[in-house]
């Protein structure tokens, strides 16, 4: 903790706006009342939650050490700030950027921060927010106080509340755009914070807007409230609004968000916002977690009950004003240049053409350019941010923005400085061609710091990353392009779903030994707001995945046709196929002796659980529950075959069947005489696995197993096209599952 | 004025040299053995970021890194958790840990050698900008400190002292001995 805590509230006092300060003065007292054992560690954990301060991996003060399990014990002792969670242990702090818009005194101030309470580091994630790691509660006002007096709030940023407002970063200079989305976002962000009607919820709800709906930017598509800019003649005039979508979110099974309205007038997204959040707080599901998000209302309602609904709500809605009344300014809306826009010199420095082509994009403005800085893993240090601000001031208004793919982008460059500012990010190690190619790759936290990570996602990218840079040189023009994007779990904060190569991490045994795996997500598409949702091939060792994205950009190299993008080519050539070319990366390695894969991508220590067995034995149950769970996994990839064939029916079934396999693969261990009964499988699974919580994942809980559940109650349905998709990533979820629960059982067969 | 959160950086000889593959098991083994006094909890890889931390050893207590900011490679010990004493003594106290670590590193078989004090510089922060802001008064109330540290540490005045007065950046000071030194003889030296 440190010295200063107390001084920094009383040298901020009457310098912070008041709703913050008092906001941060009540987390203050919290911490104290928590600290006597006044508030329950439950309650305690969401208040801090809802100011962004999050738990790290680790937390429960216990740490594998490749041998076994360390138990750590903190000076606080058994004082905790949430479940299993140590008070002492180091969390995270999650810190909002509306629309990603930040200025040069904002990235001078989260620098002290990284350098005072963190590790020097700056993390930009996938929702332009920042993320300081390895920070202790009790600095976190202090943090807060700071970040306040620069206009930064963390209120919100984490638990069950409206997370960051997302937007595309070139609202304003985008040549394709409706309008500039910016106002917008930002002042529903503002509307939003701390909203009575957003305080009941049962999950996070996350809003983003996009000015297009042919780019990437904004991915409406895959968030609860995603609007995308539109206007319409009135009268012969024009008028702005939002083409609305709801329901959209990734997660273990990602759906794409529902058309609300094709038009929402701007004087209509406010209070139709806050119908939205009241019905999702009044009627979304509390208890069950892992259906607690809007999507799942929206699917249990169907979006036109659902429309209804909130139309209804909305004609209960008090008046307003701040409904409308940032309208004018919103309108009037526009960023301003330092410099007169110019034209690209003609003498530039080396390295400066090849960066240009991959950084730089011109504005709908004549003259200037957005300049993207690359962050690998997004990743800036202390010292970085603070040439970044002398770097923005120096070239721009202070108009730079935090990107989705973790990045920053610097807007209204004029071409004349063009040069000269690649010279400057240059210099600071901020000068990295590449940006939005292979080698930009997008990667979730992972292992490194989260508590939900399977498998070291940024280890894996920090190894392509490299692996891809040494021969960036020789890589095709088509696979320049494409979007590497990793998760450490199945939740899908690394965007895998919408990459050209999507992965994952899962883990598998080998040998009778935890291996991290990542699985194979082919089939996504990044572009058009993420316009499709990639599906899972298969689960390759982690070590082995570089040889994956080797052979998979070959094959699309020699094999693809003229023009035909990555996900069309994995559309033609089917998934039978490409999963035939990766298999025997999943093999184990043909020499017993080699322990290559039996550790992760920057990590040294074995992946294995102490109680992890090699009996004779164990060994041979080991091989009959993997070989039926492998079954199980091969059903599921027939399912999505039959799927992308059109067979909706026939992919649901299947999916079906391969829980009911998976399933029925974990009760022999206790039953071998279990029949092939749907009702006896479920009913014995449910009694050995969910009842006694051992198929229980430690942070979803039973998610998986209602997975289960869920289809089999359903099994005399007919299956829809939707219902089959989500099933099928169900399935393959719940099958991952599957094989965690064993691992975790390691040689104690009898259930 | 009280100095607390004090950094201790000691500058490497060969930074070209230095392989961090070889280093990381290093790190994970010390939290494994837990073998410094304080708690040892994770390592943070960031060798991929451009003059940045390196790889760090996180503790409670204090982190210890082969850190490269600036560009300048070298063993550094960030002391988190607030320390009593004199300024002498937490001064002491930051000095011995970074020592301490580049002495095991050193010593440290796997690394052959790769990793190797300078024998002159050590650089000193203070992770504090309330505490002590990188000004002009700062540094008029510190370097009194600074300098009977250093010749504690060097025996002797032969040094030089520098300061970065960029105001955003930490408050600090560079030390450059005239004379050579081992990591066991500044260890010796601050135990005298």
């Amino acid at each position: 903790m440190k010295a200063s805590n107390a001084l920094w509230a009383e040298r901020l006092t009457g310098k912070l706006p008041e709703s913050l300060a008092r906001e941060i003065d009540a987390f203050e007292i919290e911490i104290e009342l928590r600290k006597q054992g006044k508030v329950e560690e439950r309650v305690f954990a969401e208040t801090r939650l809802r100011r962004g301060a999050y738990g790290q991996r680790c937390d429960n003060g216990q740490r594998h050490n490749g041998k076994n399990v360390q138990q750590i014990t903190y000076p606080s002792g058994s004082l905790t700030k949430g479940p299993n969670t140590m008070w002492d242990a180091p969390g995270m702090q999650r810190i909002k950027i509306p629309a990603g818009g930040l200025n040069a005194e904002q990235l001078e101030t989260l620098a002290e921060l990284a350098e005072e309470y963190s590790d020097g580091i700056a993390h930009i994630t996938t929702r332009q927010d920042f993320q300081l790691h390895y920070v202790q509660i009790d600095d976190a006002p202090s943090i807060m106080r700071r970040l306040a007096a620069a206009n930064i709030t963390t209120r919100e940023a984490c638990g069950n509340s409206v997370r960051n407002v997302t937007s595309c970063p070139y609202s304003g200079v985008c040549p394709d755009e409706t309008f500039d989305v910016t106002p917008y976002a930002r002042a529903l962000s503002k509307f939003l914070l701390g909203h009575p009607d957003c305080q009941n919820f049962g999950r996070k709800f996350k809003p983003s807007f996009s000015g297009c709906s042919q780019h990437a930017c904004g991915l409406a598509s895959l968030h609860d409230l995603g609007l995308i800019a539109a206007t319409r003649n009135e009268n012969g005039k024009e008028v702005r609004g939002f083409e609305m979508y709801v329901g959209g979110g990734l997660g273990a099974v990602p759906y794409h968000a529902k058309l609300f309205d094709s038009f929402v007038p701007v004087e209509e997204l406010f209070p139709l916002a806050q119908a939205i959040a009241r019905v999702f707080a009044r009627l979304g599901e509390k208890k069950n977690r892992s259906r607690a998000r809007i999507k799942f209302l929206i699917q249990d309602l169907g979006i036109e009950k659902f429309k209804e609904i909130v139309l209804e709500e909305r004609k209960t809605l008090p008046f307003d004003p701040r409904w409308t009344e940032y309208i004018k300014d919103a309108e009037q809306f526009a960023e301003a240049p330092l410099k007169p826009g110019g034209e690209l010199p003609l003498i530039a420095p080396v390295g400066f053409e090849r960066w240009r082509k991959s950084n730089t994009r011109a504005q709908k403005q004549a003259g200037y350019v957005v300049v993207t800085v690359t962050l690998p893993l997004g990743d800036i240090t202390a010292n970085q941010l603070r040439s970044l601000a002398d770097i923005v001031r120096r070239f721009t208004k202070e108009t730079v923005r935090t990107t989705v793919e973790q990045n920053f982008v610097i807007r209204w460059v004029s071409l004349n400085d063009l040069p000269e500012l690649y010279k400057a990010l240059e210099a600071v190690g901020l000068g990295d061609p590449g940006a939005g190619a292979i080698v930009d790759i997008v990667a979730c936290p992972g292992t490194d710091t989260c508590k939900l990570g399977i498998s070291s996602s940024r280890g894996l990218a920090a190894e392509l990353r490299k692996r891809l840079d040494e021969k960036s040189v020789e890589i095709d023009e088509s696979v320049e392009k494409l979007h590497i994007k990793i998760s450490g779990c199945f939740n899908s904060c690394g965007h895998h779903h919408v990459a050209d190569l999507g992965f994952y991490g899962v883990s598998r045994k080998i040998a009778g030994y935890a291996v991290p795996h990542f699985q194979v997500v082919l089939g996504g598409e990044w572009e058009h707001n993420g316009g499709s949702y990639g599906l899972a091939v298969v689960a390759i060792p982690s070590k082995h995945i570089p040889e994956v994205v080797e052979r998979l950009t070959a094959k699309y190299v020699a094999n693809r046709t003229k023009g035909e993008t990555f996900k069309d080519f994995v559309t033609r050539i089917g998934k039978v196929e490409l999963k035939a070319a990766l298999e025997d990366l999943a093999r184990p390695p043909a020499d017993p002796t080699d322990r290559t894969l039996f550790s992760d991508w920057g990590d040294p220590r074995e992946y294995t659980l102490g109680d992890m067995g090699t009996g004779e034995c164990a060994g041979e149950v080991v091989s009959a529950v993997e070989f039926e769970l492998a079954a199980a996994e091969r059903e599921v990839f027939e399912a999505e075959v039959a799927f992308e064939k059109g067979a909706a029916q026939q992919a649901g079934a299947t999916a079906y069947r391969a829980m009911l396999d998976g399933a029925k693969a974990l009760v022999k261990l206790a039953n071998p005489n279990i029949t092939d009964d749907p009702d006896r499988i479920v009913a014995e699974f449910r009694a050995l696995y969910y009842d006694t919580q051992k198929f229980w994942d430690p942070f979803a809980g039973g998610k998986f197993a209602n997975y289960l559940f869920d289809a089999h109650a359903k099994s005399n349905q007919p299956y829809t096209s939707d219902a089959s998709r989500y099933l099928i990533d169900e399935a393959q979820l719940f099958i991952d599952a599957a094989h965690s629960c064993y691992n975790r059982l390691g040689t104690s067969v009898s259930v | 004025m009280e100095l607390q959160h004090i950094n201790v950086k000691l500058i490497a000889r060969n930074p070209g040299d230095v392989d961090f593959d070889r280093l990381i098991p290093v790190f994970h083994e010390w939290i494994a053995g837990q073998i410094f006094p304080g708690l040892l909890l994770d390592i943070a890889d960031y060798r991929h970021v451009h003059a940045g931390p390196g790889v760090i050893l996180i503790g409670h207590e204090g982190d210890y890194s082969v850190d490269n900011t600036d560009g300048s490679l070298g063993v550094r010990y960030n002391r988190k958790a607030v320390l009593a004493g004199s300024n002498q003594d937490r001064l002491k106290q930051a000095a011995r840990a970074a020592l301490s670590a580049f002495e095991r590193l050193e010593a440290e078989s796997r690394l052959e050698g790769e990793l190797r004090f300078n024998g002159q510089e050590i650089e000193v922060f203070v992770n504090d900008r309330l505490l002590a802001p990188n000004s002009e008064a700062t540094r008029t109330a510190a370097e009194p400190e600074f300098r009977a540290f250093f010749e504690r540490l060097f025996r002797s005045r032969e040094f030089a002292l520098s300061h970065n007065s960029e105001p955003r950046r930490l408050f600090g000071a560079s030390a450059k001995s005239v004379h050579p030194f081992s990591v066991a003889q500044l260890l010796a030296n601050l135990d005298s």
